[in-house]
């Protein structure tokens, strides 16, 4: 009974703790400017179901795509599993699927207990590409101390919950071999089996062990889900929104700004009213709140795998862009603005912006917005976006522009062309041979 | 096009030239190779000559949002002066901005990129690749626009070119939706690079070099022009040559 209760403490005070946590991520995704993604919802379900259900973008880097591909079916399936545990601790039942599933309930913790061996797996390959093999793609500039830790924790951590899950199972397996109370016949372990040999054979010790891992799973469990708002981790579940919420226009096409058409139309005709726009009341981007929720979002689901900076041509050829850090510098300064409402209420300012303070002019201007790192990405994440949002603020409201672009602006607003000709020339080629 | 609509007449499709069409010499010839391909098949087309200006591309990648919708919207309204229906375009930049980013503005067309109109033509069985140039045999390759392939995911058009001259055709390592950037997108072929250990240009021409092929296809004259630089840069210009898919067109046919 006293476990019962525990049980019910330690599940609703993580619970709680995960809601107000994901509350506050939610609420810093709003501080962005309104966006309107809420078109073409069958596009959108297809999007998600094969980008992020399916998985359909991992598959570009076979070894990758298999292992994490691993990861995920364990972390999905597994979850099964999660919820009879949940009961279990709740009523002090054990196994309580197992009669109502009957032989089925035997298949699934068999399927169960290899998907968790294929994590340990996973992890264990994972863990030597990111510090036996040090691949490119996991090291740059971005790639500080906590990133690397936090990557290695998950997959720690992951390898740990899966260990717990087999050892139980095998304690479980001999209590049922020795038919001690309350262990009913139920489940296959066709992995577990293998750990049991390893095993004290006492019966007390045994339950002690069932028990223990049972708990260390569980609670393991609940640890790690208020670890996810605080880790790249939390791609696990964000990857669904943000796939819904796709980019599904032409790669190319840019997004033309409301705002500017605004005064465009009302430079070139006085009677024209203006319409409504959603955009803020600078032009482009300085800082997180001048971006869409949409970029926030983003932010948000980024597990900082690399592709995006591995594929890009300014990164590739050693300059200082890597649209990774432009992630993971929007998801840190948006950390620091929802930590200043929390401590100083809604209208502090700390006199720091994304721009600058975190990315600087020298990266957004080695951009050459081939749209590489959109397409690399699994999640659809968009770095181009928020490059193009801070050239739009430094050109547009600060007019800083290196000398050579502000005089090709100057040759399009003269002469029609990016290049100092004369457009009384522009039909020329006819007569060149 | 003004001498068009002072007769009466309507062209079938107009040919927006673009700004390196119209002023880079190497984009000019290039230009004048996609005339020919029209003229050949005896298609009847216009050019707006001295009135066409900027899309505005550059300046909306580079940020200048002003710019480009002042761009748009004075190309908009001789476009629909003209009712122009059907455009195409030597230029993968130019076609993906009358594509996707004049609709919204008012601009309507049905926008295609030489490359799909050269596949069109061949679909359709008004061009081979016969009476001119043999490629029979020769290695060649194809570097993806960035605005054609990722951006439009136009990749086949400009490979039917290719394919119909027996050529033996090759991939580079990273083709199609894995294309690497010819270093000069983004406003980029109008200013420095910034600091780095080389340029775009010489990674991906170091790339092209390592399939040794004779000829290197582009379909977009900033490619052509980043190209020709990074083949230049390592003394290949005897070995490789850089041809834009309506040169290569041009030449199979003798026109």
């Amino acid at each position: 009974m006293i476990a019962q209760i525990l049980f019910l403490v330690f599940l609703l005070g993580a619970s709680i703790l995960f809601g107000r946590n994901v509350a506050k991520i939610r609420r810093n995704i709003k501080l962005g400017r309104s966006e309107d993604r809420s078109d073409r919802p069958m596009d959108r379900l297809k999007t998600m179901l094969f980008v992020a259900f399916g998985q359909s973008k991992m598959t570009k880097r076979p070894v990758a795509a298999i292992m994490h591909f691993f990861l995920y079916a364990g972390f999905v399936i597994i979850n099964i599993e999660v919820l009879e545990i949940v009961i279990d601790g709740l009523f002090g039942t054990h196994r309580v699927f197992a009669a109502p599933l009957g032989g089925v309930y035997n298949f699934l913790i068999g399927t169960f207990e290899i998907l968790a061996l294929l994590v340990i797996v996973g992890c264990v390959v994972f863990l030597i590409r990111r510090n036996v093999l040090k691949l490119r793609r996991f090291s740059g500039k971005e790639m500080s101390s906590w990133p690397k830790s936090d990557a290695n924790y998950i997959l720690i951590i992951e390898i740990l919950l899966m260990s717990a899950f087999l050892k139980m199972n095998a304690a479980d397996y001999l209590l049922q071999q020795q038919n001690y109370p309350h262990y009913i016949q139920a489940g296959a372990f066709p992995v577990s089996q293998f750990i049991a040999p390893l095993m004290p054979q006492n019966a007390e010790f045994l339950v002690l062990i069932e028990r223990g891992a049972w708990w260390f799973h569980i609670l393991g469990i609940l640890a790690f889900l208020n670890y996810l708002p605080y880790s790249k981790h939390f791609h696990i579940i964000m990857a669904f929104p943000n796939t819904w919420y796709s980019n599904l226009n032409p790669k190319g096409a840019f997004n033309n700004m409301d705002s500017v058409t605004n005064e465009v139309k009302a430079m070139l005709d006085p009677t024209f009213t203006p319409l409504p726009v959603a955009e803020g009341s600078k032009f482009g981007a300085k800082d997180v709140q001048d971006l869409s929720w949409k970029n926030l979002m983003d932010a948000y689901t980024c597990t900082e795998c690399g592709r995006c900076t591995s594929v890009c041509p300014a990164n590739i050829t050693g300059k200082l862009l890597s649209p990774r850090k432009i992630m993971m510098d929007t998801r840190d300064r948006l950390t620091e603005v929802g930590n200043n409402i929390d401590q100083h209420g809604k209208d502090h300012q700390d006199g720091k912006s994304l721009l600058d303070n975190y990315i600087t002019r020298e990266e957004i201007w080695a951009c050459t917005t081939c749209n590489a790192c959109t397409e690399a990405c699994p999640v659809n994440i968009d770095p181009l976006n928020i490059i193009v949002e801070l050239r739009r603020y430094a050109v547009m409201e600060e007019a800083q522009a290196a000398a050579s672009v502000n005089s090709m602006f100057g040759n399009i607003e003269n002469n029609g062309a990016p290049w100092k000709y004369a457009p009384s020339d522009r039909f020329n080629w006819a007569q060149n041979d | 096009m003004a001498e068009m609509m002072a007769k009466g007449e309507e062209p079938e499709i107009l040919f927006w030239v673009g700004c390196a069409g119209s002023y880079d010499e190497r984009a000019q010839k290039i230009t004048r190779d996609i005339c020919k391909i029209l003229q050949h098949v005896g298609m009847k087309f216009a050019v707006l000559g001295t009135e066409e200006s900027c899309t505005g591309d550059p300046a909306k990648r580079a940020g200048n949002e002003f710019l480009f919708q002042m761009q748009a919207m004075a190309n908009i309204e001789l476009l629909n002066a003209y009712q122009v229906k059907k455009i195409v375009t030597g230029c993968p930049h130019c076609f993906n901005t009358l594509r996707n980013e004049y609709p919204n503005l008012g601009g309507n067309y049905e926008v295609i990129h030489h490359s799909q109109l050269i596949q069109e033509l061949i679909n359709e069985g008004k061009l081979r690749a016969e009476g001119g140039e043999s490629f029979k045999g020769k290695k060649i390759t194809f570097h993806d626009p960035c605005y054609l392939g990722r951006a439009n995911q136009v990749y086949e058009a400009p490979r039917k070119a290719l394919e119909i001259l027996d050529a033996e055709l090759v991939e580079l390592k990273r083709c199609k939706s894995n294309g690497l950037c010819c270093g000069a997108g983004g406003a980029q072929m109008f200013k420095e690079p910034e600091p780095g250990t080389k340029d775009v240009n010489i990674e991906r021409t170091e790339e092209i070099l390592a399939v040794q092929p004779a000829v290197v296809a582009a379909a977009c004259p900033f490619c052509m022009t980043m190209l020709r630089d990074g083949i230049k840069n390592f003394n290949k210009e005897q070995e490789v040559e850089v041809l834009d898919i309506a040169e290569i067109t041009v030449k199979a046919n003798g026109l």
